[in-house]
């Protein structure tokens, strides 16, 4: 599945570095809690989220997760934009809980990380 | 890659901005050097929540990595509260983290069960009061 499915999936509004949208996505992990991201996480996945702080992007790129979707409308300021661009990190925002999105994606195809 | 590398890096308690920057440029080293993916990504995993460590529980702290041609050691010495029970702490989802921690996303229990899981070789030594000391060496592969 690439990004630009997931956008659609989600109805996603695509909020940073739209020109990656076509980078493939093997699997999500949905976690608020960062230390959960970092245990559970396999790489080239998709982080389904609802915080918005900065050290989300800094997870995603110690943990080698390609995206971010931030759930309910959420959407990070200015400083994280720009930091998710240096990054190169696409971040994504949707309407959709995190039940949802993460039910849309699964019934979709996308499986859930991997882990032990 | 033939030669010793090493860096060092002062870790401030409470400062959140900055997180992530040392793993980061600890990280961006290793690529450098050409070590693998995978390696790198337990090596900067071990690092960051070491280094999340130090920033939510204690005043200070000193992260330090040597670089060999077989491994890296990665050590990180902080002045913080120490750890009572460190038995207790390597478990899974035991945490002392206040709430406001836990709204920023961390506090989940995960750190130093997730730094030995990513380490080939894992240290801990704590003295309550003074602070704790955390080694890890991941060999390449």
């Amino acid at each position: 599945m690439t990004l630009k499915d997931i956008a659609d999936i989600l109805e996603a509004e695509v909020i940073a570095d739209s020109e990656d949208l076509n980078i493939p996505i093997k699997n999500a992990c949905s976690a608020d809690m960062m230390s959960a991201v970092l245990y559970y996480h396999t790489p080239d996945s998709l982080l389904i989220t609802g915080l918005t702080q900065p050290h989300v992007i800094r997870t995603a790129e110690i943990a080698g997760i390609k995206s971010i979707v931030f759930v309910l409308d959420k959407k990070p300021g200015a400083e994280i934009i720009e930091l998710a661009k240096q990054k190169k990190i696409p971040l994504l925002c949707t309407r959709f809980c995190m039940y949802t999105a993460s039910g849309k994606l699964y019934e979709a195809g996308l499986p859930g990380c991997l882990f032990k | 890659m033939d030669e010793i590398i090493e860096g060092n890096f002062q870790i401030i308690g409470g400062n959140f901005a900055n997180a992530g920057e040392a793993s980061m440029q600890m990280k961006a080293k290793l690529m450098e050097l050409g070590v693998d993916e995978a390696t790198i990504r337990r090596a900067a995993i071990a690092t960051f929540e070491a280094e999340m460590n130090v920033i939510i529980y204690a005043a200070a702290g000193r992260l330090h990595y040597y670089i060999t041609p077989h491994n890296i050691t990665i050590k990180i010495e902080d002045m913080g509260p120490g750890i009572e029970d460190i038995e207790q702490a390597m478990q899974e989802g035991y945490s002392t983290a206040p709430d406001w921690v836990r709204e920023m996303g961390w506090g989940a229990g995960m750190g130093l069960p997730n730094m030995k899981k990513n380490s080939d070789e894992f240290k801990i030594d704590s003295v309550v009061g003074e602070g704790t000391t955390v080694e890890m060496i991941i060999n390449f592969s």
